[in-house]
């Protein structure tokens, strides 16, 4: 295995003096200790906020859409923007785990578990408002080509939505499946060291069986690698097709060629966002700072940056094409974002996605973890402006002049997306507390390789060879 | 089972014979274990039940279980139990009748289904002269009003007819032997059976006298008409004779002098060889006629008056001395001189209410000879005169009037002087209020009387002097209700019905026609003669005019709302949801102030975050210290500086549900039938929330959505100029936007193919298409709130736009001039703000039926598709409700039923009450919850057009097929018909060089078409 053993200049992937058995406890200790107090108050708070939006989403279903905001000319608002942001969120998982497998970035390793886990959960929210959004959700399953008794009722393949419902649906299906995969291996640790007999069942079960033969590993690899070769065109596809919502329909603002790559990019960008966010509270609550290192916080941030920075080419771009273009209806929306009544949706996006993450170029700035957090954080609000400036500022003022109007959330509105955020929450503060958060058999693998300790141990016995 | 009997069938089984018993062994093949159930002796005799009671509690709980099966959700629907011959189930009657309640007046065809009046249609038969506006469209709903007066009361109490009849005749008989005054105070009746009656009242009480009271007056018109011409009546003009009209404040598109003369008028505006008819307009308010106009001078009736007499001299050549306002005069004098040069093919009309104004209205069209101005047949629907209904006022509270009869009128809210009124009934021994509600008036009288609907009555007309209308019941009465003439009749001691008198009546006016003829066709025309034109002393009443002065503080105009009319149906949910033409705002009235005027009184409108208006509050105080807080303020484009306007016919409170309270009463206002007020305007604190369709007012200089040209451009240019089509590069070729197609086209040849048309230049923007696409699709009323919140469900809306310069052209002019990014930031923020006198432009926006729609590729479900006929199509059953096709509708047409509007009691609207819901059309079903929606080109109309062709085996002729708005269209705006039959009207529209698509670069090729509007300036 000396091929694998790092160059010298690379910055050690774990820090500290961490054997194969540190890094088994290490991983295992929040599944195996107790919840602290702060644990069980954001929990709490995420439980009540999750309940709140589960009574929004009942409000709205047994009385009418018309409980949000919506009117006769902006017929989506929050509920698509809040799709579209969750399913960006969601994004980051699969680049981590498939893409940066496909490169062998071994980075990854450390962060791979909880950025799937965290796609997984916004896939979840994702998938609640395409289905709440619905004038009569009860009927959704409608929108599924399933055989039927309603005579000839197809559903309309020409239809985003239709494409919507089958990349969605994909995408949480593969993703979940390479999680759970990855998964195997801890799973099966924990059901090793599991104490009592309850813990022990379960996790055996949802270790299916792991034996840890040459064989499963074996296995084990091919089946990550098949998954991460299918995951990966969904890494594009699911959100070209979500940009597809858009970019088919003859809306000025909508209607726009550049949509698929730039909602991709927007999609990374906003889930490193994410996924920095979690992580950086994560390696601090889980004591993981020596799995989860700077050096990972700060690959990430560049990421956010590059993806930041062709996210703002896109808008450049929109704006160029518009004035380019010469139709009137088109400079008249985009002219209509920047200065209209929706002005500050747009320049909190520009701020938020633009300008904040060219902070990233500053390495001082770019390995700050309070500077990294509060702009993950930002970039995450920027990146729901946009989608709002794209569905809201579009549809307000569209061709006729005699049906604009404006749009303003009721409490309703809100109470759902501050829910989904709740429900996100509530699911990874569980999943922290009984998943093994770091695919702890993948980072055995580089431990010998990029260790701190061991790339220290290989440097001074170099030394000595050659004395 | 524990029975004891044993049975036998023969002698032998009895003695228990071994043959028998053999016999009855082998009687089965097979073995049946009978007697392992049976055989069981131990418990069977345990039992108590007989195999008889098994059988009754069997039966008896199958008939029970079946029995509560069958309660079904039956409550209220009674079958015919013998069915009566006309009426079949599913099949629709057609009623001719007419309708006069004393402000509107129209010859109608009333749609009845299974014996329910359901829909209001035009009588098209010849010599039907009059059209239903939107508020007669809206009528049908006020007859299913669950506020409706029920019952005769008596002092507030219910009481018997028998009763109050023996009040009124002893009160009567008293009257008569004390000399006591009796007063009849009724509408303009127009009737000449009831005022045959009335006279046969009179000469039953001689004290008596009948006092006809307009709450809307016409009484100087009145006056000067019948000063020259010795009748009293109104001149029934003729537009369409017409090449120059000069409106001098008559709104004669709206109300004015009752109205209905956009049929006439449109006929001129639509250019033919070459020619349409030019119309001056000089208003104060912005009404549909000076949006209507090619030149309209937003002036004050101050300077409306001098200009009335300037043009006066100019026509007539009399040199009266006048003080016009300079910047007036240019342009007065410019119409005053066309008007001249027309001769006969000019016409003036004004609606400056007073005397000598009317009688120079006379003397320009006696002068220019109009052919425009008929004598013939002048209109009968306003007689009511000032002078009299101040004397009964002056009567009243003097005490000598004893007994006072009052029918169709409601002088407690629509008299300026009502608490004089109220005051004055006291002083009456009895007061008799025959209405249709229990409204501000009944509710104050001794007796109240409940009449019934006008589609509930029988009855007859003489709208104009010449024809002849009858009204005819088209349902039973709903409630106990007894018309004003049964009561006559029953006061004069009369037996039989007021059918049979009417019938009887009639004879003697409809000559050479059967009653029968004339109740099928709704209208007998017979002669009139034209009116010998006396004189008066003109240049007296020109110097008289010259002389008035402006009024102090601000010139209030009072005008009545397209949508409300003077008040009569304030409970009408369509008609209080029916968006002003003008102002877009529903549910409201408000004063409208000038541009100017609301910026120095600081006075705004703006749009809230969620798409809602906000107004400032006004205080409107009077010279005698009449004081109105609180009045909305809606800045009002075109309307003359120094002038506000506010509409009568809001503020009722009586027998009104809650949501319908909404406004304030302008009558008070109108001291003196005079619609110009004396005011002072200050604003007041507070914002008020209005409930306004249409945010935007401007085009934005998006001459594409209205193309419009001049007449001269549209004579002498080629139709590729004026009428411009997108050009888009296909195959580096400049091709037109409209040829290009992404689709194999369809062969839309076969069958039918709907098309419908809508001239721009024909629209006046009456609404009355909005309110009959209501009555047939079953479209939901949401309330103020909801549609503050831009949730208007109409399917057919009339878009309205200012210029935001001083025409769309210059809109056009200054953004085609935009150069560089702050030019068009400033421009556009400045295109935004309509302009001080603007030109206006209305549209009738429904779905559009594209060919290539939208809507129909993004639906998941496929609940919006394609019709074979050129309908868009919508399965409101399909449908799940993701909007998007709503959302990628460039025309923002598609309505979602955000709430469930029918049997919600958060709405207390028509569908959602016991009554209101009979005005449904079984035909179109009401749309649940969750469900977009929008305009299906009344398919329910087309496909019944089309079975009852098939039925009766025949080809459809051209103008059969009809929607529900180009039926009431009664500009001829509107045409629908089938584009596959070349010779139809429609294919001619279709093909015709004004014709254009809206929004024709989408390539979303709809089935309605537009005309290009031409402006004759």
């Amino acid at each position: 295995m000396s091929s694998h053993y790092e160059a010298t200049i690379r910055k050690p992937l774990v820090i500290g003096d961490k054997s194969y058995h540190d890094v088994t406890v290490d991983i295992a200790a929040p599944v195996e200790g107790k919840a602290n107090k702060h644990w069980w108050i954001v929990f709490t708070i995420a439980l009540i906020a999750f309940l709140w939006g589960v009574s929004c989403i009942i409000y709205t279903v047994s009385t009418g859409i018309g409980t949000w905001g919506l009117n006769k000319t902006v017929g989506w608002a929050w509920d698509i923007t809040n799709f579209v942001w969750w399913v960006g969120i969601g994004h980051a998982g699969t680049l981590i785990s498939a893409v940066l497998l496909l490169f062998r970035q071994r980075w990854r390793m450390a962060i791979n578990r909880s950025a799937e886990a965290m796609t997984i959960f916004s896939v979840i929210q994702a998938g609640l408002f395409p289905i709440i959004h619905m004038g009569r959700p009860w009927l959704a399953y409608w929108v599924l080509p399933i055989p039927n008794q309603f005579g000839s009722l197809w559903v309309n393949f020409n239809s985003p939505l239709l494409w919507d419902v089958f990349a969605i649906s994909t995408y949480l299906s593969v993703s979940l499946v390479f999680w759970w995969t990855g998964l195997l291996p801890d799973f099966a640790m924990l059901r090793d060291r599991a104490i009592t007999p309850f813990n022990k069942k379960i996790y055996s079960i949802l270790s299916f069986g792991w034996s840890g033969r040459a064989k499963d590993w074996q296995r084990f690899e091919e089946v990550s690698l098949v998954l991460a070769g299918l995951a990966t065109p969904l890494v594009l596809s699911v959100h070209t097709i979500v940009s597809m919502d858009f970019a088919t329909s003859v809306i000025p603002g909508w209607h726009t060629t550049i949509f698929p790559p730039y909602f991709v990019a927007g999609a990374v960008f906003s889930g490193f966002a994410m996924v920095n966010t979690l992580l950086i509270i994560m390696r601090k609550v889980s004591n993981l700072e020596a799995y989860i290192t700077i050096q990972h916080i700060e690959l990430m941030n560049i990421v956010i940056m590059i993806t930041g920075s062709i996210v703002g080419v896109a808008y450049i771009t929109e704006l160029f094409i518009a004035w380019y273009s010469g139709v009137e209806y088109e400079q008249y929306a985009f002219l209509n974002r920047a200065t209209g009544p929706y002005w500050w949706a747009y320049w909190s996006m520009m701020t938020c996605n633009v300008f904040s993450p060219q902070f990233m170029w500053f390495k001082k700035l770019r390995t700050s973890i309070m500077f990294s957090f509060i702009i993950s954080i930002v970039v995450n609000i920027g990146m729901w402006f946009e989608r709002f400036v794209i569905i809201v500022t579009s549809l307000h003022r569209d061709y006729l002049p005699s049906s604009w109007t404006m749009f303003s959330p009721t409490f309703v509105d809100i109470g759902i997306f501050i829910g989904t955020i709740g429900f996100f929450f509530v699911l990874f503060l569980l999943y922290s507390r009984t998943f093994p958060v770091i695919a702890q058999a993948e980072v055995k693998t580089i431990l010998k390789g990029t260790g701190d300790n061991y790339k220290r141990e290989r440097e001074a016995n170099k030394d000595s060879h050659h004395e | 089972m524990s029975s004891n009997k044993k049975y036998w069938k023969s002698v032998e089984e009895l003695g228990d014979s071994s043959i028998v018993e053999t016999l009855r062994n082998n009687e089965f093949v097979e073995e049946i274990p009978t007697e392992d159930f049976l055989g069981n002796n131990d418990a069977m005799s345990s039992s108590s039940t007989s195999r008889r009671d098994f059988l009754k509690y069997v039966g008896f709980s199958t008939a029970a279980a079946t029995l509560a099966a069958c309660e079904g959700p039956v409550n209220k629907s009674i079958p015919y139990v013998l069915q009566p011959e006309q009426i079949i189930p599913g099949v629709a009657d057609y009623y001719a009748t007419s309708v006069f309640d004393g402000f509107d007046f129209a010859n109608l065809l009333v749609k009845t289904r299974e014996g329910r009046p359901i829909k209001i249609d035009n009588n098209t038969i010849s010599g039907a002269k009059f059209a239903a506006n939107a508020r007669i469209h809206a009528s049908i709903l006020s007859l299913y009003d669950s506020m409706r007066l029920k019952e005769p009361k008596s002092k507030g109490k219910s009481a018997t007819w028998s009763a109050v009849d023996a009040d009124i005749k002893a009160s009567l008989a008293d009257a008569k032997a004390k000399g006591g005054q009796v007063v009849l105070l009724t509408n303009t009746l127009a009737s000449p059976s009831t005022e045959k009656l009335i006279g046969e009242f009179i000469a039953l009480n001689p004290t008596a006298k009948h006092v006809v009271y307009d709450a809307v007056s016409s009484s100087e018109a009145l006056d000067a008409f019948e000063s020259v011409y010795g009748e009293r009546a109104l001149v029934d003009y003729d537009f369409s004779k017409s090449s120059l009209i000069v409106s001098v404040g008559a709104d004669f598109l709206g109300d004015w002098q009752g109205g209905g003369y956009d049929s006439s008028y449109a006929q001129g505006r639509v250019p033919k060889s070459g020619k349409m008819s030019r119309h001056f307009q000089l208003e104060a308010n912005m009404t549909l006629s000076g949006a209507a106009a090619d030149k309209r001078l937003a002036m004050s009736t101050a300077n409306q008056k001098q200009a009335l007499v300037h043009i006066y001299n100019v026509v007539t050549g009399s040199s009266v001395a006048v003080n016009l306002d300079d910047k007036f005069k240019a342009e007065v004098t410019k119409a005053a001189q066309q008007l001249k040069a027309a001769g006969s093919n000019g016409v003036l009309v004004s609606g400056i209410q007073d005397k000598n104004a009317q009688l120079l209205v006379l003397a320009i069209n006696q002068a220019l000879s109009s052919l425009a101005f008929v004598t013939s047949g002048t209109r009968q629907i306003r007689k009511g005169s000032n002078e009299k209904v101040a004397q009964l006022l002056r009567d009243m509270n003097a005490g000598s009037v004893h007994t006072l009869i009052m029918s169709g009128v409601n002088p407690v809210y629509t008299l300026a002087d009502s608490a004089l009124f109220a005051e004055g009934i006291k002083k009456v021994k009895t007061s008799v209020a025959l209405s249709l509600k229990e409204d501000e008036t009944a509710s104050i009288v001794t007796i109240a009387i409940p009449v019934p609907h006008y589609l509930e009555s029988w009855g007859d007309l003489s709208l104009t002097i010449g024809t002849y209308s009858l009204t005819q019941p088209t349902i039973r009465p709903l409630f106990d209700t007894k018309q004003f003439q049964d009561v006559l009749m029953s006061l004069n001691g009369m037996s039989g019905t007021y059918y049979d008198y009417l019938k009887a009546n009639s004879a003697s006016i409809i000559t050479g026609a059967s009653w029968n003829k004339v109740l099928h066709d709704g209208v007998y025309v017979g002669v009139s003669q034209s009116l010998s034109g006396g004189s008066a002393d003109y240049s007296a009443a020109a110097n008289a005019l010259a002389k008035s002065k402006a009024v102090a503080g601000f010139e209030l105009v009072l005008y009545t709302k397209t949508g409300m009319g003077d008040g009569q149906q304030a409970n009408n949910p369509w008609l209080q949801e029916f968006p002003d033409p003008i102002t877009r705002v529903s549910w409201d009235n408000y004063v409208t102030v000038s541009n100017a005027d609301a910026k120095q009184l600081l006075m705004t409108n703006e749009i809230v975050a969620n798409g809602g208006l906000n107004g400032s509050y006004a205080t409107i105080t009077t010279a005698d210290g009449l004081k109105l807080d609180n009045v909305p303020v809606i800045v009002q484009p075109g309307q003359a500086v120094g002038t506000i306007g506010l509409a009568l016919g809001y503020g009722r409170k009586a027998a009104l549900k809650e949501e319908m309270q909404v406004g304030l009463n302008a009558y008070s206002l109108y001291k003196g039938f005079n619609d110009v007020q004396s005011v002072g305007l200050v604003k007041a604190n507070g914002e008020h929330e209005f409930a306004c369709v249409q945010g935007q007012k401007t085009l934005m200089g998006r001459g594409d959505i209205i193309k419009e040209t001049t007449l001269e451009i549209f004579n002498t240019k080629d139709a590729k100029f004026w009428n411009e089509v997108p050009m888009v590069s296909l195959d580096h070729e400049e091709v037109e936007a409209t040829k290009v197609d992404l689709w194999d086209e369809f062969d839309r040849s076969v069958g039918h193919h709907f098309n419908l048309s809508i001239d721009l230049n024909a629209c006046t923007g009456c609404g009355a298409c909005v309110i009959a696409c209501h009555a047939e699709n079953n479209v939901p009323v949401v309330g103020k709130s909801e549609v503050r919140r831009s949730r208007d469900m109409h399917w057919l809306r009339i878009d309205r736009y200012y210029s935001s310069e001083s025409t769309f052209a210059g809109d056009n002019e200054r953004k085609e001039n935009i150069a560089g990014l702050s030019s068009s930031l400033s421009t556009f923020n400045e295109m935004e703000k309509a302009g001080d006198n603007p030109q206006v432009s209305f549209q009738p926006v429904m779905c559009q039926h594209c060919n290539h729609a939208p809507c129909e590729t993004v639906c998941p479900v496929a609940a919006t598709s394609h019709g074979r006929q050129g309908q868009n199509m919508m399965a409101y059953n399909r449908c799940v409700g993701t909007r998007y096709c709503a959302n990628n509708c460039p025309y923002k047409v598609r309505r979602f039923n955000w709430f469930l509007y029918n049997k919600n009691s958060e709405f207390d609207y028509h569908m959602n009450d016991d009554l209101g819901r009979m005005v449904l059309n079984p035909d179109v079903n009401v749309r649940s919850r969750g469900v977009m929606e929008k305009c299906s080109m009344c398919i329910q109309m087309t496909q019944a057009t089309i079975l009852s062709a098939k039925r009766e085996g025949r080809a459809i002729v051209d103008g059969e097929f009809q929607t529900a708005c180009s039926n009431a269209c009664s500009t001829g705006a509107m045409a629908f018909g089938d584009v596959n039959d070349t010779e139809s009207q429609i294919a001619k529209l279709a093909s015709d060089d004004r014709m254009y698509h809206l929004l024709e670069h989408v390539g979303t090729k709809p089935n309605v078409i537009y005309h290009v509007k031409v402006r004759n300036t």
